[in-house]
């Protein structure tokens, strides 16, 4: 079917909202509580817009599109009220995006920059900091918090790890772990579903303070090296210093669908660890081991396994090969063993 | 995977992840799912929230059994007869599905003969689960249209293992639940590759894509397409190798990112055969207990280091591209291999991982079809014969890879060590969701580490008999060592039934456990053995 926004004609599939006929045609409209993966919610109210022939605004993240349909995103009206909203938020916060780790990423900070919100209308005094550290990987800062709930659907339907829900009331509602524990306290499995699916910086992962910025970063699409599963991840590094930033689970994966648990998206410590071997060892006499070169390491085992070939028969040397290698590097390891070594003794820990 | 294999002639996971949400009913039997498939299990609890039934069967109270419509508690080792009292129930109720096994199975009459002695009160007299349980089990189960069956390490670390799987794809044929979406056997694969390693011929048995190194046209294939000849007799599965290790008869080992020094059984056992070897090659990321053993240590590069696949448990071949530089004079394994074989007079000339896949998709059937180009586009699921072809997510409709489908006759046999007057506690080993495996990566968090540390999980009538309460020290012996960690007393185990995680050095957990190996499939029994429990 056809619909008009702005002005211009475009194609929209039968049971598509408003916003997502918008997004996907390069519209934007500020909106915060929606998210494709947990739907919309319509309660954020950022995302009105007018329609013609529907009195009053409509919030076109739950306005699905009927032929012939004619929005308008950025009418005086709307604009007003999507302003309103959004300086409200601002209002009630503190939104300081200068130490925010979700600075250039934060979905608040957009929609302030495309309505032009310098500076709050309505400024209150300093709020009491109000932060939950006491999760091991997760930072929770209550005072950046919309309520939109996308965290507290997503811990629930996506994830399905039922932490994550609303307490206290009216003007105090905010989000809670279990009956109102301390994050770290609670039953949450810190799988990170809650920081991957936050518009602003109320949920972060700890380890990214003072790290490169989102537009700092490089994305690299990879697989997860724990369990089996294999989540497809992007790892985003900082070049410069050749380190993993952050690691985020891909949404449009139909493995995943963008979810990670605790060990695939904090559990990477183990890369740039100090203990990493960096280069080849040879045990001496006395049991320590000293440093070698390439050449005389793979010297040596070239002719300690030519010599016990030859001696003993290619079958009394036996290869142990990795599930947590690649397929190439399995392939290069078996060919090894079965054409230089000359042997079948070639398995790997699938058993263990 | 020799279960599967025998039955289907397909040794891997049948039905493809995206598909799980879409059962009846799904059977967890020896999976902690949300411990070890932390991901896998999120869709299952999701599934059930939109209405589809799930039955548990784990000797310990898993957390999925928090979202289950049945939760039944059965005796370490006793799977067998569990599942055969559950087909025995389906078959006397004609809850079978008479059209699949007529069209599709061999082997029914002699199943069904063997599976009428498993009454539920004989079943119940074996594994403890109530006769009234399992009842309720196999009519939820038989009467589903769909029922998909998910299992793991609880299955097949067994000296039954291979009797486990083949029973559990016995059921799923009875029930026609193979061939289609949300049905299927799902054996959950614990380490990123380990389908891919089985697949690329890691194996002592198979060239790549489960092609017999005895078969002699396979060997001819072989040795024409790398150009020399080659070793027709099988070799060694790894803990066959490692027992003659033991005995002095092998004399060198090339290991690669592996740590048998903690994933063994019985690890001082282990220690002793590393120990006797002429010569030691380790190839690592990190010193690791077995590297510490070795003449000779080489520096790998790791995970976001390097290009290359992976294949996850649902055969779905993945690429990861090169995030990061490895650290020092660290290189890619197959960097090595390639130094090493020309040192060794081979004239190996791979430019990147890309060549080896191309060469692989050139000897390798089901992977014929995967370059990496599509790879970049999105997953395979193999068998992917050609470049036109889309990739199988679930196998076996219409026809098996063998024919028909094979049903086996299971005799129950109980496991190699039970409790006895010494060691009257049933011990079962496991993972926990913050570590993994043998810890070379997750226990270099310190994050992870301070989430999870070494323990051993004991009912509140055992913790209370000994005198001992949470955190506590508590010493485990077996007829084979002994450690003591902290207690960790939880309503999620039955009274006689302890569990330890096995990622720990510092409280091994395969010090304990039994060396006892499946027959075929030469798998040792971790799942099972008996201990004492005392207070430390």
């Amino acid at each position: 079917m056809l619909v008009t926004i702005n002005g211009k004609q475009f194609e929209a599939e039968a049971g598509q909202t408003i916003l997502q006929v918008a997004r996907k045609h390069g519209i934007y409209i500020p909106s915060l509580c929606y998210h494709e993966k947990v739907g919309a919610a319509g309660k954020c109210r950022v995302c009105v817009v007018e329609v013609e022939g529907m009195r009053g605004l409509q919030t076109s993240c739950s306005v699905v599109v009927r032929e012939g349909m004619t929005v308008s995103t950025r009418t005086e009206k709307a604009i007003q009220a999507q302003k309103l909203v959004v300086d409200l938020l601002l209002s009630s916060g503190t939104h300081d995006c200068l130490a925010c780790a979700q600075n250039g990423k934060c979905e608040l900070q957009d929609a302030a920059y495309y309505l032009d919100i310098e500076h709050p209308t309505l400024v209150f005094a300093d709020m009491e900091p109000h932060c939950d550290e006491s999760s091991e990987f997760i930072k929770v800062d209550h005072n950046k918090c919309i309520s939109c709930g996308r965290c507290v659907a997503a811990c629930q339907k996506t994830v399905t790890n039922d932490v994550l829900d609303f307490g206290y009331r009216g003007a105090n509602t905010e989000i809670v772990f279990d009956d109102g524990k301390k994050m770290g306290d609670s039953t949450c499995v810190q799988c990170g579903e809650c920081v991957q699916i936050c518009p602003v910086g109320a949920l972060t992962e700890k380890s990214v303070k003072g790290k490169a910025r989102y537009w700092e970063t490089e994305r690299v699409k990879s697989v997860c090296p724990y369990c089996g599963v294999g989540c497809s991840m992007e790892i985003h590094v900082d070049r410069k210093l050749n380190k993993i930033v952050r690691v985020n689970g891909v949404e449009s994966s139909p493995v995943n669908e963008g979810m990670l648990c605790v060990k695939g998206r904090f559990g990477y410590d183990f890369v740039d660890h100090p203990e990493r071997l960096t280069t080849p060892l040879i045990r001496n006499d006395d049991g320590s081991f000293r440093k070698a070169s390439w050449d005389e390491a793979l010297d040596l085992v070239s002719t300690r396994l030519t010599e016990i070939k030859t001696k003993h028969g290619p079958d009394k040397i036996m290869g142990m090969s990795s599930a947590k290698v690649t397929n190439e590097e399995n392939y290069t390891f078996q060919k090894f063993m079965r054409t230089v070594i000359g042997t079948n003794n070639v398995d790997h820990c699938a058993r263990l | 995977m020799a279960g599967l294999a025998a039955t289907f002639g397909s040794g891997a996971m049948t039905n493809d992840i995206a598909g799980m949400t879409k059962s009846d009913v799904a059977l967890i039997i020896g999976s902690d799912t949300s411990e070890a498939h932390p991901v896998i299990s999120a869709r299952l609890k999701r599934a059930t929230k939109d209405g589809m039934k799930l039955i548990v069967i784990d000797p310990k109270k898993i957390k999925m059994a928090d979202y289950a419509d049945i939760y039944a508690c059965q005796r370490p080792g006793t799977d067998v007869a569990v599942l055969n009292g559950i087909m025995h129930l389906i078959i006397k109720n004609g809850w079978e599905d008479k059209e699949f096994i007529e069209e599709r199975v061999e082997g029914y009459e002699a199943l069904k003969a063997e599976v009428e002695k498993f009454t539920p009160e004989y079943v119940e007299q074996i594994s403890g689960i109530p006769a009234k349980t399992l009842e309720q089990i196999a009519e939820m189960y038989g009467r589903a249209p769909t029922g998909a069956l998910y299992y793991a390490m609880g299955i097949t670390q067994h000296t039954t293992g291979v009797d486990n799987v083949k029973s559990t794809a016995n059921l799923q044929m009875l029930c026609g639940n193979m061939g289609k979406v949300g049905g299927g056997v799902n054996p959950l694969r614990g380490q990123s590759n380990v389908q891919g390693a089985c697949d690329m011929g890691a194996l002592p048995v198979v060239y790549t894509a489960y092609q017999a190194v005895t078969n002699a046209d396979v060997k001819d294939k072989y040795e024409k397409f790398w150009g020399c000849s080659l070793n027709a007799a099988n070799g060694l599965p790894m803990t066959v190798a490692i027992d003659k290790a033991y005995e002095g008869e092998m004399k060198a080992f090339y290991v690669m990112g592996e740590n048998p020094m903690i994933s063994d059984p019985d690890l001082h056992h282990a220690e002793e055969a590393f120990k006797k070897l002429e010569f030691l090659v380790v190839q690592d990321i990190f010193l690791t207990e077995t590297a510490k053993l070795a003449h000779v240590v080489l520096p790998a590069s790791t995970w976001p280091e390097k290009l290359g696949t992976f294949t996850n448990t649902e055969r779905k071949v993945q690429l990861l591209e090169k995030a990061v530089d490895a650290p020092g004079e660290a290189k890619d394994d197959w960097v090595i291999h390639q130094m090493l074989a020309n040192k060794m007079g081979q004239k190996w000339d791979y430019n990147s991982a890309d060549d080896i896949f191309s060469e692989i998709a050139r000897c390798t059937p089901s992977y014929a079809g995967m370059t990496y180009n599509r790879l970049r586009q999105a997953g395979l699921h193999w068998p992917c014969p050609t470049v036109e072809h889309p990739g199988t997510p679930v196998l076996h409709i219409g026809r098996f890879t063998r024919g028909k489908g094979m049903m086996f006759a299971i005799p129950f046999k109980a496991p190699a060590e039970v409790p006895d007057a010494e060691y009257p506690i049933y011990l079962t080993t496991g993972r926990v969701l913050q570590q993994f495996h043998t810890g070379t990566m997750s226990r270099k968090s310190k994050g992870l580490n301070n989430l999870a540390g070494p323990s051993v999980m004991v009912s509140v009538e055992d913790a209370e008999a000994m005198g001992v309460s949470n955190s506590q020290m508590v010493r485990v012996t077996t007829r084979r060592g002994s450690i003591v960690t902290k207690a960790f007393v939880t309503k999620r185990m039955p009274k006689g039934t302890a569990y330890v995680p096995f990622h720990f050095a510092e409280a091994p957990a395969n010090v304990l456990t039994n060396n006892a190996l499946d027959p075929v499939a030469k798998i040792p029994e971790y799942k099972v053995c008996a201990c004492k429990l005392e207070k430390a």
